[in-house]
C-alpha cells in the first residue's frame, strides 16, 4: 500500500526534496528522543562492525598459538582498550534503550489517548521514556568507565 | 538573490514595527526551463509581537515580490496548508509567531520529504495516497464497501470516543511526514500521518474493518519501518501524537491489545 514515491505531484512537482541520509542521521532539533534514535542506529552499526572484526580476530586461532598470541597483542594496547570501552558503551546503550523501544513498540508506556490541550506536549514522549533514554546513556557511560578501569588495571 | 527593503507603498500603512528581522525565502521553480535553480531571496521585514511567519511572507509577497509562491488558506491552523520548514523545523507558518523563534533571521524552506512544486509549495499527492490507502473511514458491518449507512449507526460511550478522538484532530498538514527520519530515506514508507489515521479507525468501536486495515499496514514499508524517534509528535500542531497512535497500533499487531 505504499505511496508512489514518485516526484510527480500537483502541478508537475519536481525535485523530490527527500531529507536523505543527512535528514535521517541529523540528531538536532527534535529533543532527546531523536538523539536516542541516532545513538541507537550508530551503536547498532558499531556493534555490527565489532561483530565482523571479532570474527576476524578469533579466526586467527587457525594460525596456531603464535598467530593467536600475535593477534591478542595488537588488542592489548591503549587504542585497543579505548575501542573496547566504546564497544562496551555501545552494547549497554543498545541493550537498555532496546528494552525501552521494545516496550514502546508494544504500546506500553506511551500514554493513553486523551483530548490534547495546548501546548500539546506529546504523551508518547513523556517522563517515563525520557528517564529510560537518560538512564541508558548514564548506564553506558558508567559501563565504559568501569571497563576502562579494569583494562587499565585500576580495578581487579 | 539581492537584498531588498520594503517598497515605497508600504510606507503608507500604519505600522509601528517594534523590530525588523531578515526573512530568507527559498526560491525555486522546477518547471522553469532553466532547470529550476535553487536560491534564497532575502528581505528585511518589520515585525510586531503578533506577526506570524505567514504574515511576513505575505508582506513580502504584497509589497516586494509578487512571485513568491506560498500555499495558505485559513490562517488559524485549521486547514493545514502552510506547512514549511521554519529555521529548519517543520511548522505551520500561520501558527508560528516570529517573536517566539527568538532569532533575527528567519529562513523558510519547503517541507522535506515532499516534492517541490514551487518555492514554498510542495506536492501532497503521496501523503493523500497513503492516507486513502488505510481506508480513513468507518467500515460498516458489510465489509470494505465504505462507510456505514444511517441504519448501521452505532451508539458510542464517551470512553470509547476518548480512545480515538485525539487522532481525529489531524489536519493533514504533513509536518509529521516532513520530520520523520524514516521518510527521509524510504520513499515507499506509509508515513506517520497515514499510520496515525489507521489507528484512529482501528480504535473506533463502530469500525468493522480492523483486520483489513491491519493487513494493509503489516508490510515491510508499513508500520514496521517506524523506529519511534517521536519527531512526528513533536511537530504536530494539533497535538495528535502520531507516535503514540503508531505504537498502540503495533500493539494490536503484536497481540498486546485487543
Amino acid at each position: 500500500m505504499p505511496g508512489s514515491g514518485a516526484a510527480g505531484g500537483e502541478g508537475g512537482a519536481g525535485r523530490r526534496n527527500m531529507g536523505g541520509i543527512k535528514g535521517m542521521a541529523d540528531p538536532r532539533g527534535y529533543g532527546i528522543e531523536r538523539v536516542a534514535y541516532w545513538l541507537m542506529r550508530l551503536s547498532g552499526l558499531g556493534l555490527l562492525a565489532y561483530f565482523v572484526a571479532h570474527i576476524y580476530e578469533t579466526s586467527n586461532i587457525l594460525r596456531g598459538r603464535a598467530g593467536w598470541d600475535e593477534m591478542l597483542a595488537t588488542t592489548q594496547t591503549t587504542e585497543g582498550h579505548v575501542l573496547l570501552a566504546v564497544v562496551i558503551g555501545m552494547c549497554v546503550f543498545h541493550t537498555a534503550n532496546g528494552v525501552r523501544l521494545m516496550l514502546g513498540h508494544g504500546g506500553l508506556g506511551v500514554g493513553r489517548p486523551a483530548r490534547p490541550d495546548y501546548p500539546y506536549a506529546p504523551l508518547s514522549q513523556g517522563a517515563r521514556h525520557k528517564i529510560g533514554i537518560y538512564s541508558s546513556i548514564v548506564l553506558a557511560a558508567a559501563a565504559s568507565m568501569y571497563g576502562l578501569a579494569v583494562m587499565f588495571g585500576e580495578v581487579h | 538573490m539581492a537584498r531588498r527593503g520594503l517598497a515605497a507603498e508600504a510606507a503608507g500603512t500604519a505600522v509601528s514595527p517594534s523590530r525588523t528581522v531578515t526573512l530568507r525565502i527559498s526560491r525555486e521553480n522546477p518547471a522553469d526551463a532553466r532547470g529550476g535553480e535553487r536560491g534564497f531571496s532575502v528581505h528585511k521585514v518589520p515585525v510586531e509581537k503578533w506577526t506570524t511567519v505567514l504574515d511576513a511572507i505575505l508582506d513580502v509577497k504584497k509589497h516586494i515580490d509578487h512571485s513568491v509562491a506560498v500555499r495558505y488558506s485559513c490562517r488559524q491552523a485549521t486547514c493545514g496548508s502552510c506547512g514549511m520548514l521554519i529555521n529548519g523545523r517543520p511548522r505551520l507558518a500561520c501558527f508560528t509567531k516570529i517573536d517566539e523563534l527568538g532569532a533575527d533571521t528567519v529562513t523558510v524552506e519547503p517541507m522535506k520529504n515532499f516534492p517541490v512544486v514551487r518555492d514554498l509549495v510542495v506536492g501532497f499527492e503521496r501523503l493523500f495516497e497513503a492516507h486513502r490507502g488505510v481506508k480513513p473511514y468507518v467500515v460498516g458491518a458489510g465489509g470494505s464497501g465504505g462507510p456505514p449507512g444511517a441504519a448501521e449507526a452505532a451508539p458510542q460511550t464517551p470512553e470509547e470516543l476518548e480512545r480515538f478522538v485525539q487522532f481525529s484532530a489531524c489536519i493533514k498538514c504533513g509536518l509529521c511526514n516532513s520530520a520523520c527520519p524514516t521518510m527521509a530515506t524510504d520513499s515507499s514508507f506509509v508515513g506517520p500521518q497515514a499510520l496515525a489515521q489507521a489507528y484512529r479507525y482501528v480504535a473506533d468501536s463502530r469500525d468493522k474493518g480492523r483486520e483489513e486495515r491491519l493487513k494493509i499496514i503489516d508490510e515491510s514499508h508499513g508500520i514496521w519501518r517506524c523506529h519511534f524517534a517521536g519527531s512526528c509528535s513533536q511537530v504536530c500542531p494539533k497535538g495528535v501524537d502520531p507516535a503514540m497512535g503508531i505504537q498502540l497500533l503495533r500493539g494490536y499487531l503484536l497481540g498486546f491489545r485487543k
